[in-house]
């Protein structure tokens, strides 16, 4: 192997493949051929690096210099530049939003000086197609721990100790279910993986499983030494095309290093992972569907109990946790518990990966440790509120959480306090809503996804979130009735309490928690007759500024309800009344003379 | 598994672990309201009528999935509980049409009856309601999807009693409906049409196909003479539709009540019946001696034979050539009886009351048309039966019972017993043990294979030769035993098999509410007609003697190969006929 005098990390996560990594990296490599310093520079396309609108990103070590939105050319440059001349590239430098400083490097920069990267702690560093990187990070470390100095019951406590709770939403302490799917009677057992990640918006496990796949199998195959099993399964969605491709490459390198299959570092153990690719429905990510479709049933829940450590996969006991969970598995066994409940708050310990979205400077992953303070989040790592709007809320939890407003800025978010707010940790979602967010329309758009991915079983929630979303339509389209805010909030109580699993059980959540929190807003809407964030169509109308109208006539012909009219060379005219507000007439105007209003 | 004890409303009750919390309130005198629940069958908690309050639980829990566990603490008949119920019921409403007053199931219908029973006076959710197009594929069997509450009883009952599964779901949440594989008519997949589904299904979204209109028409067509034959299970189910304890026998009473509907005459299809048993016992004999396919299996139930020719097409051979009773009646009332009578068969008009939904499906087979005319022109269910008396105002069980017409209205005690699983197998016994051994049997009661489990065996001893027989009812245990039977597990002469559970008397086309209960008390009353019949075995109807005599000449003859016996059609699995 050549001694290397700088490593070129280019992220090769899902958002960076679609902003053009890959040419960026051909160009990078192109370049360093032609310079001839090929032996000396050492290119690692890595999994996600978190700050996902920042990409391409290219990051040159030793240094950790920290360069954004790369083009091939900025490629060649930082090549010629950097590498050659030993000259920093400034302006592809990132900028801090709220400072406008420029910094040097990725340790230098807020979004990441702030962030306790457990889960996340190789992706965006190694190449996730090298085990060798993977075990050079310590990788395989526990499992050669675990299987060497632990007994099963060893390991089940060191993570009960250790106070971890599933990352994949409803918090359930995890050594308790390890325990209680060593505990349960039966043979075989098994150990899955839920990678069937499908909250709008978040977007954690896919870097893990691509950024980090040996971190998932080594978990598991902990697992299933402290549980008793010696199959496990990853259920991955059919959407994450890349995470498959990785995952099946680990499994197939992790086999021929010995570390899957039989006798296991010459323990005796047998372990072995395979994948099941889900079809694409949201409510497959809750545990009982999940199972369903790996059996090749519909996938659709079933009543709880018998809880799945009792009679899971094929009605055996079967341990289910999702990838971050995992992937805190293997730093807890070698560190210890003790290094692990040292983070976070008393019943939330550890850290937790945040996707940020939405109206934020900063959108990527974060991994923080719990009880990391909501303001935090968003003004230090995020870098705030983009075009100096203000803060309206946060949405977390996904379609299952609800909203945070501005007064509650500084709550340490853990699983508690969420829940007190009225939302949830979810997957770790985190959409953030600026003043031009109307928060009926955000109900509308969760609503929406709910009942789209309700699977149908169950009436409360096959009927119900359809009842929901036709009165929050109503509502957004100037048909609201008084009453319907109450009528709302009877059904989302209703469907809370009466729903057969977590996703209709936890459905309405962001209706009710908008309604909790912007009530007025809702009332503006059916009482006024306004949307006052300005959002819904319904209660704007196109109009022509007489001042800028040439008389063209290009809008009257475009309309296709025949609601303009006006002489040629004078300022046109629209009829609110026939309007559709389909705004060909705004496209179709050379003058920028039509606008919403 | 041992005892576990729980509070509810207040009552202390111990039940077995495993019990469902809805169970144990039934226990202790608590009747929780219910809508998708079907014991041992549905139990899936997909409606959420019977949610109760757990205490110390988040969320209220389906009773129906619960288990009950010791300790717990149950509310049934709190506010919170009868809202939610309220609410549920009401979102299920919201989704229905408003057809009550013409649905055929208005009456009868569960969803009804709760709204009733929580006093719905409005619907506060209304919105957009499911449009499907109505499934009129079949000769037997309507579905209307815009009025299924998906509460999955018919998938249920067609997955895992009858082993059939030709209904199942397709689409996602509220687009969710009960359909065949691929949304295919139900004519183009494999579905036995026994109705199993129909019986089952709390409102109007499975039916059968209505053929009173046909009746009707050629009753009052002058014309027409119109014949009636009455399956034996009729009798001991028809009463049910008029309020009469389930089992009771109505036999008489529904002679007088055919008789006021005009039809021109009342015969029996108990007659068929015993001639069923002589050619089909014959025929066991001819393959026994003879070196044919054994095992033998009946082949009176068309849910039986439309199963056996999508799923066993290999194994069509082991059965009987014998047509159905009610096809050998058809084709004997178009020829025999029609040169009996001196009436032109085109002008003969052949109606058959039947406890099945198959046997309208039976009367189109193009194999069914031995008189040359379609053998049987129209079948009625006891449900139509009984919807046709209501119109008229005839109550059976208030009418003097009158007797058959001869002589296709005469019948003996092991005709009425083809209406129970296992009357077959001991109707041919009776008679086949008679005929071989030529003795008097001294009981002729085969109590082997009566009763209620799926697969029944038994051995026979014919004077040295033991004949190995066995009876399955219900396709799912028919399957089992195919099964058995194909892979050499187990080996027989002779086997019958009926497509519903029970036999006839728990028939598609048999009032709604059967269900395990009604089945035994209907068996109870088959067994009790049989005992107070003068005749008991096939081979001493006096009428079917004469039909030998006058007509057929002998079992197995030519004119009864011609009339009486048929052929089978292998068929897929499912075609694409859309």
């Amino acid at each position: 192997m050549d001694l290397v005098r700088a490593h070129v990390l280019v992220c090769g996560g899902a958002a960076c493949v679609s902003s053009g990594c890959a040419e960026v990296r051909e160009a990078l490599e192109a370049e360093i051929a032609a310079k001839g310093i090929e032996r000396e520079i050492k290119v690692v396309v890595t999994g996600c690096m978190g700050p996902c609108d920042l990409g391409p990103i290219i990051v040159v070590y030793p240094e950790g210099v920290f360069y954004c939105n790369c083009t091939a050319d900025d490629a060649r440059e930082i090549v010629d530049e950097h590498l050659v001349k030993g000259r920093i590239v400034d302006r592809l430098l990132y900028e801090e939003p709220m400072t406008s400083e420029k910094v040097e490097t990725q340790e230098g920069m807020t979004f990441f000086k702030q962030q306790e990267r457990v889960a996340l702690r190789n992706t965006g560093v190694i190449d996730p197609l090298v085990i060798d990187e993977y075990i050079a990070r310590d990788g395989y470390a526990a499992l050669g721990k675990a299987l060497a100095e632990m007994t099963p019951e060893e390991v089940v406590d060191t993570i009960k100790q250790s106070g971890l709770r599933g990352r994949g939403g409803a918090g359930f302490p995890t050594g308790t279910k390890w325990m209680l799917t060593a505990k349960a009677p039966g043979s075989p057992k098994y150990v899955v993986c839920n990678a069937d990640e499908g909250d709008p918006g978040a977007f954690m496990d896919r870097s893990v499983l691509e950024g980090d796949p040996h971190s998932v199998l080594e978990a598991m195959t902990i697992a299933g030494y402290a549980v008793g099993a010696n199959q496990g399964y990853i259920y991955v969605r059919a959407e994450y095309p890349l995470a498959v491709e990785h995952l099946q490459h680990a499994i197939g390198q992790a086999r021929e290093y010995g570390l899957l299959g039989k006798d296991i570092l010459g323990s005796g153990f047998d372990f072995d992972i395979d994948l099941r690719v889900g079809a694409g429905a949201f409510v497959c990510g809750e545990e009982t569907a999940l199972l369903a479709s790996i059996e090749s049933r519909r996938g659709e829940p079933r009543p709880r109990p018998p809880y799945p450590a009792q009679s899971g996969l094929w009605g055996q006991p079967t341990l289910i946790n999702n990838v971050e969970t995992y992937a805190n598995i293997a730093p807890i066994i070698l560190r210890g518990s003790e290094w692990f409940s040292s983070m976070g708050t008393e019943k939330s310990r550890g850290t937790k990966v945040f996707a940020l979205a939405g109206k934020i400077n900063n959108t990527g992953l974060v991994e923080v440790p719990m009880g990391t303070p909501l303001r935090d989040i968003i003004f230090d790592i995020g870098g705030g509120i983009p075009n100096g709007k203000k803060f309206k809320a946060a949405q977390t939890g996904g379609p299952s959480g609800g909203c945070i407003p501005a007064e509650h800025l500084d709550t340490p978010i853990d699983y508690e306090s969420l829940r007190a707010l009225g939302t949830m940790m979810g997957s770790g979602g985190l959409i953030v809503m600026d003043e031009d967010t109307c928060m009926v329309d955000l109900a509308k758009f969760f609503m929406r996804f709910i009942q789209d991915e309700s699977c149908g079983k169950c009436a409360p929630c096959r009927i119900g979130t359809k009842r929901m979303l036709e009165i929050l339509d109503r509502i957004t389209k100037g048909e609201g009735k008084e009453g319907d805010v109450e009528l709302l909030v009877e059904l989302g109580k209703e469907i809370i309490d009466t729903a057969m699993c977590g996703l209709g059980q936890s459905a309405p959540n962001p209706v009710l928690s908008t309604i909790r929190y912007f009530r007025d807003e809702y009332d503006a809407h059916i009482r006024d007759k306004k949307c006052p964030a300005g959002v819904c169509v319904a209660f704007k109308h196109y109009s022509i500024d007489p001042e800028l109208c040439k008389g063209c006539g290009m809008c009257r012909r475009s309309c296709p309800a025949g609601a303009i009219s006006g002489e040629v060379k004078k300022p046109h005219v629209i009829d609110v009344d026939k309007c559709i507000k389909c705004g060909a007439c705004a496209t179709a105007c050379p003058f920028d003379a039509i606008s919403l209003q | 598994m041992g005892d576990v004890t729980l509070t509810i409303d207040g009552r202390q009750v111990t039940v077995p672990e495993g019990t469902s919390v809805l169970e144990a309130a039934a226990q202790a005198g608590v009747n929780i309201p219910s809508l998708c629940y079907l014991k041992d069958i549905n139990e899936i908690g997909s409606c959420r009528v019977c949610v109760v309050e757990i205490e110390g639980a988040r969320a209220l829990a389906a009773s129906c999935v619960t288990p009950a566990a010791n300790g717990m603490v149950v509310h049934t008949n709190t506010k919170r509980v009868r809202e939610a119920r309220r609410a549920v019921l009401e979102l299920i409403i919201s989704n229905h049409p408003f057809e009550c007053l013409t649905c055929v199931r208005s009456g009868s219908c569960e969803l009804q009856d709760l709204a009733e029973a929580m006093g719905i006076r409005e619907i506060r959710f209304e919105g957009e309601k499911a449009q499907h197009a109505v499934d009129e594929s079949t000769p037997s069997i309507v579905r209307d999807p815009d009025k299924c509450i998906l509460c999955r009883r018919c998938v249920s009952v067609c997955e895992k009693v009858q082993g059939v599964s030709a209904l199942g779901l397709a689409g996602r949440g509220f687009d969710s409906v009960v359909s065949p594989a691929a949304e295919l008519p139900l004519n183009d997949v494999a579905c036995a049409l026994c109705g199993q589904c129909v019986l089952v299904c709390p409102t109007g979204a499975l039916s059968e196909v209505d053929s009173t209109g046909a009746v009707w028409e050629a009753l009052g067509d002058p014309s027409k003479h119109v014949v009636v034959q009455t399956a034996p299970a009729i009798r001991v189910a028809l009463g049910e539709e008029f309020g009469a304890v389930p089992g009771s026998i109505v036999t008489g009473q529904m002679v007088a009540a055919l008789r006021a509907l005009g039809f021109d005459k009342v015969f029996d299809t108990n007659f068929t019946a015993d001639l069923t048993i002589l050619e089909e016992g014959n025929e066991l004999l001819k393959r026994l001696s003879e070196g044919g396919k054994l095992p033998m299996i009946t082949s009176c139930s068309p849910g039986w034979i439309k199963f056996i020719e999508h799923f066993y097409p290999d194994m069509l051979e082991h059965l009987s050539t014998c047509k159905s009773p009610q096809q050998m009646f058809g084709a004997l009332a178009k020829t025999y009886y029609a040169e009996k009578a001196g009436i032109d068969p085109k002008d003969i008009f052949v109606v058959s009351i039947m406890p099945c939904t198959a046997k309208k499906f039976e009367c189109t087979r193009p194999e069914m048309r031995s008189s040359g005319y379609q053998d049987v022109d129209a079948v009625l269910t006891t449900r139509e039966l009984a919807r046709m008396l209501r119109e008229i105002g005839a109550d059976p069980t208030e009418l003097e019972p009158e007797e058959f017409d001869a002589p296709l209205g005469i019948g003996t005690g092991a005709a009425v017993i083809f209406g129970a699983t296992g009357g077959v197998m001991e109707a041919a016994l009776r008679t086949v043990y008679e005929v071989v051994t030529e003795k008097e049997l001294e009981s002729v009661d085969f109590t082997d294979v009566r009763g209620f489990e799926g697969i029944k065996e038994a051995e026979v001893d014919l004077d040295g030769t033991v004949v190995r027989v066995a009876v399955a009812h219900g396709l799912g245990n028919a399957r089992k035993l195919l099964d058995m039977v194909k892979s050499g597990e187990a080996s027989y002469e002779f086997i019958e098999i009926m497509a519903c559970p029970g036999g006839c008397i728990g028939g598609g086309g048999q009032p709604i509410g059967t269900n395990t209960e009604r089945r035994l008390e209907r068996i109870e009353g088959i067994y009790e007609a049989d005992k107070a019949l003068p005749l008991r075995k096939s081979h001493e109807n006096p009428a079917v003697k004469a039909l030998y005599e006058e007509f057929l000449g002998e079992p197995l003859g030519e004119k009864s190969h011609e009339l009486l016996h048929t052929h089978y059609t292998p068929r897929g699995r499912w075609h694409w006929s859309k």
